[in-house]
C-alpha cells in the first residue's frame, strides 16, 4: 500500500502543486533587490547623491531667482526619474549578465517577468524616494510650494517610470560589457539631460535644441512634473506630453522584452 | 534496451556550430534515470556546449535532443523546476547572504529541500551568514552546488563542479554527489579529473574535437579501447624499469619469475596493474600532445 502510494504520489504531487505565483515571486525579487540595494552603501549613496548635489547646488546658486527655481526643481525631478531607471537598470543589466547572474536565474524555474518585475520595483522605489525628497525641498527651501496637483504629479512620475525603465533595459542590450557601460550610458543620459530642459527654461532654447526635445520622454516628462510641481497646469493641458511618453514607453518595452540576452555573448 | 521512459536524456547526432567552426560534430548518448554519466575531455573538446545545449541554454544546428521527455529548447517552467544546473562559470550578487540566497532559490520551486540540509550536504556550515563577496573560490563553487540542489531536481547538470576544490573539499563533493545517485538522482557531469570520472561515473563518454571517442563503465573502457588489459611493471638488474602489457598475467608474471630466479635477480617493484581510465585517456586523447610537441619542434 505505502510501496503504491509512493510510487503514485511523486508524479501527480509534482504535476499537481501548483508553483508561487508570478505576483508572489515578483515581491520576492523585490524585497531581495531592497535589502541588496541597501547593503551595498556605495551605489545607494551615488544613486540618490547626485540630483540632491545639483539640487543644493543650484538651489545656491540661484537663491532668491523663483523663476529659475521654478525650473530647476521639476527638472531635476526628471532627470532623477530618468537616473534612477533608466541609467541605474542600464547599468544592472550589463552589470548581472556579465556576472552571469541573468543566466543562472534563467536556469530556474523563476519566471522571466517576475524577476523583471522585481528589478525594475527596486529602481521605481528610488525614484519615488528622490521624488519626495525634492518635492520636500522645493517646499522647504525653494519657495516652490507644495505639488498643486498631486495626482498630475504621480501620474506623470509613473509614466516616465515606466517609460525610462523599459528604455533602460533595452539600451542595456545595446552595451557590449560592463566596462563600456558609463561610456554608452553617459552619451545618452547627459545630451537629453541637457536638451530637454533640467537645467534651463526649454522655451529659451534654440529652435532645433527645442525640435530634438519635442521628440524626446524627458522633456514631456519635465513639462508634466512642472505643470503639476509648480504651474498648476491641469492634467489635460499636458495630454499630449502624455502622449509622446507612452509612444516611448510601447518601443521601451518591446525592445526590452526582444532584445532580452541572459548571456554575455559579446565583449 | 532501456526504455524510452526511462531516459533522462537522450542524444541523437547532435551537432553545433559558431559560425564556420564545428564544436559539436554528431554526438549520440543517452542517460538512463539515476545514472551519473560523465563526460570527459580535454579543454575545447566540445562539453560545455553540448551541456549547455541540453540545458536549454544554446541552440542545436542539428540533431534531436530529450531531457526529461521534453526538448531542452522549449523550457517550461515545470522543467526548469525538475533540472538543477551547475555552470562553468556563473556568477551571484556579491551582497547576499549564503543563506539568503538559498532560501531566495528555494522559494522558486514546488518542492525545495530544507536549506539547512543542503548547507550541510554542501559542506557550508558555519558560512550561512557570510557575504557572497567574502567566499573563497571553493566556498563559492559549494554554493553553486547547494544553489542547483535547494530545488530538489530530479536531474542535475555538472559542469566542472570541483575545479577549484581543494583535496578534502573534491571528496566532499564526491560524497555528495553519491548521496545524490542513492536518491535516485540522474547527473550528467564534465570533469578532466580522471579520478573523478573513474569514482563517480557508472559511465562516461570520451569527447574530443567535438565526437566521442568511446563510451561506457569507467573499468571497461581499458579492454575495448584496444589497450592490453594487464600492466606488469618491474625493474631489470640493470635497475631499468621494464613494462609489459599482456591479456594473460599468469603465465608472464610465471616466465618472469622463473627467469628472474634462475638468474638469482630479483624483479623489484613489482606490479599488475590494469589501466586506468588515465590510460585510456591518454592514448585517445595523445594525438593532441605529439600535435603539440610537433608544432614546438617546428617552432625551434
Ligand atoms: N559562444 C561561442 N562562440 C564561438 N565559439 C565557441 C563558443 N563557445 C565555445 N566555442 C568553441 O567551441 C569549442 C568547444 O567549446 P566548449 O566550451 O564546449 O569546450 P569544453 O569541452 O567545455 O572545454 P573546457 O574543458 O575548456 O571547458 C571551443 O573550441 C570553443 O572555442
Ligand atoms: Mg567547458
Amino acid at each position: 500500500m505505502a510501496e503504491v502510494a509512493g510510487s503514485v504520489r511523486h508524479p501527480a504531487s509534482r504535476e499537481g502543486t501548483p508553483m508561487s505565483g508570478v505576483v508572489a515571486l515578483a515581491w520576492r525579487q523585490y524585497r531581495l533587490e531592497r535589502r541588496l540595494f541597501w547593503r551595498n552603501p556605495s551605489a545607494a549613496f551615488f544613486n540618490f547623491l547626485l540630483p540632491l548635489l545639483f539640487l543644493a547646488f543650484f538651489g545656491a546658486i540661484l537663491h532668491g531667482n523663483q523663476h529659475d527655481l521654478d525650473v530647476i526643481v521639476p527638472g531635476i525631478a526628471g532627470m532623477s526619474v530618468m537616473s534612477t531607471t533608466f541609467t541605474a537598470l542600464a547599468f544592472n543589466m550589463v552589470f548581472l549578465r556579465e556576472q552571469g547572474v541573468l543566466k543562472r536565474i534563467r536556469g530556474t524555474p523563476m519566471p522571466g517577468i517576475s524577476y523583471l518585475l522585481g528589478v525594475a520595483g527596486n529602481a521605481v522605489t528610488n525614484t519615488a524616494l528622490q521624488i519626495v525628497i525634492i518635492t520636500v525641498a522645493g517646499r522647504l527651501f525653494f519657495g516652490t510650494g507644495w505639488p498643486r496637483d498631486w495626482f498630475e504629479l504621480v501620474v506623470f512620475v509613473a509614466a516616465g517610470v515606466v517609460c525610462f525603465a523599459s528604455l533602460g533595459v533595452a539600451f542595456s542590450h545595446a552595451i557590449p560589457n560592463f566596462d563600456s557601460a558609463p561610456a554608452y550610458v553617459n552619451a545618452v543620459f547627459l545630451p537629453v539631460i541637457f536638451i530637454s530642459g533640467v537645467f534651463y527654461d526649454a522655451a529659451r532654447a534654440p529652435g532645433f535644441i527645442k525640435g530634438i526635445a519635442q521628440a524626446l520622454p524627458l522633456k514631456h516628462v519635465i513639462d508634466g512634473l512642472s505643470g503639476a510641481m509648480v504651474k498648476g497646469t491641469s492634467l489635460a493641458a499636458n495630454i499630449s506630453a502624455l502622449g509622446v511618453i507612452a509612444a516611448w514607453a510601447a518601443l521601451g518595452v518591446a525592445l526590452a522584452v526582444r532584445g532580452f540576452s541572459w548571456d554575455q555573448r559579446r565583449g | 534496451m532501456a526504455s524510452v521512459s526511462e531516459l533522462a536524456i537522450e542524444v541523437h547526432a547532435l551537432r553545433k556550430s559558431y559560425g564556420d567552426f564545428e564544436a559539436v560534430r554528431g554526438i549520440d548518448f543517452h542517460v538512463a534515470r539515476g545514472e551519473v554519466f560523465g563526460l570527459l575531455g580535454p579543454n575545447g573538446a566540445g562539453k560545455t556546449t553540448t551541456v549547455e545545449i541540453l540545458e536549454g541554454y544554446r541552440e542545436r544546428s542539428d540533431g534531436a535532443v530529450s531531457v526529461l521527455g521534453e526538448d531542452p529548447g522549449e523550457r517550461s517552467r515545470r522543467w526548469r523546476a525538475r533540472v538543477g544546473i551547475v555552470l562553468q562559470t556563473t556568477g551571484l550578487y556579491r551582497h547576499i547572504r549564503v543563506r539568503e540566497a538559498l532560501a531566495h532559490f528555494a522559494a522558486m520551486y514546488p518542492h525545495p529541500r530544507a536549506v539547512d540540509e543542503v548547507v550541510a550536504l554542501t559542506g557550508l556550515g558555519g558560512k550561512e551568514d557570510a557575504l557572497v563577496r567574502t567566499l573563497s573560490g571553493g566556498q563559492l563553487r559549494r554554493l553553486d552546488l547547494a544553489l542547483a540542489l535547494v530545488g530538489d531536481p530530479e536531474l542535475i547538470f555538472l559542469d566542472e563542479p570541483t575545479t577549484g576544490f581543494d583535496p578534502a573539499a573534491r571528496r566532499n563533493a564526491w560524497e555528495t554527489i553519491r548521496s545524490l545517485r542513492d536518491l535516485g538522482k540522474t547527473v550528467l557531469l564534465t570533469t578532466h579529473y580522471l579520478d573523478e570520472a573513474q569514482a563517480l561515473a557508472d559511465r562516461v563518454a570520451i569527447i574530443k574535437d567535438g565526437r566521442i571517442l568511446i563510451e561506457g563503465a569507467p573499468r571497461d573502457l581499458g579492454a575495448s579501447a584496444g589497450t592490453a588489459p594487464y600492466l606488469v611493471a618491474y625493474r631489470n638488474g640493470d635497475g631499468h624499469l621494464v613494462r609489459r602489457e599482456t591479456d594473460d598475467p599468469t603465465t608472464l608474471l610465471h616466465e618472469l619469475t622463473g627467469d628472474a630466479l634462475a638468474r638469482g635477480e630479483r624483479l623489484d617493484g613489482l606490479t599488475v596493474t590494469r589501466p586506468t581510465l588515465e590510460d585510456v585517456y591518454l592514448e585517445l586523447t595523445a594525438g593532441d600532445r605529439e600535435a603539440e610537441d610537433d608544432a614546438r619542434v617546428g617552432d625551434a
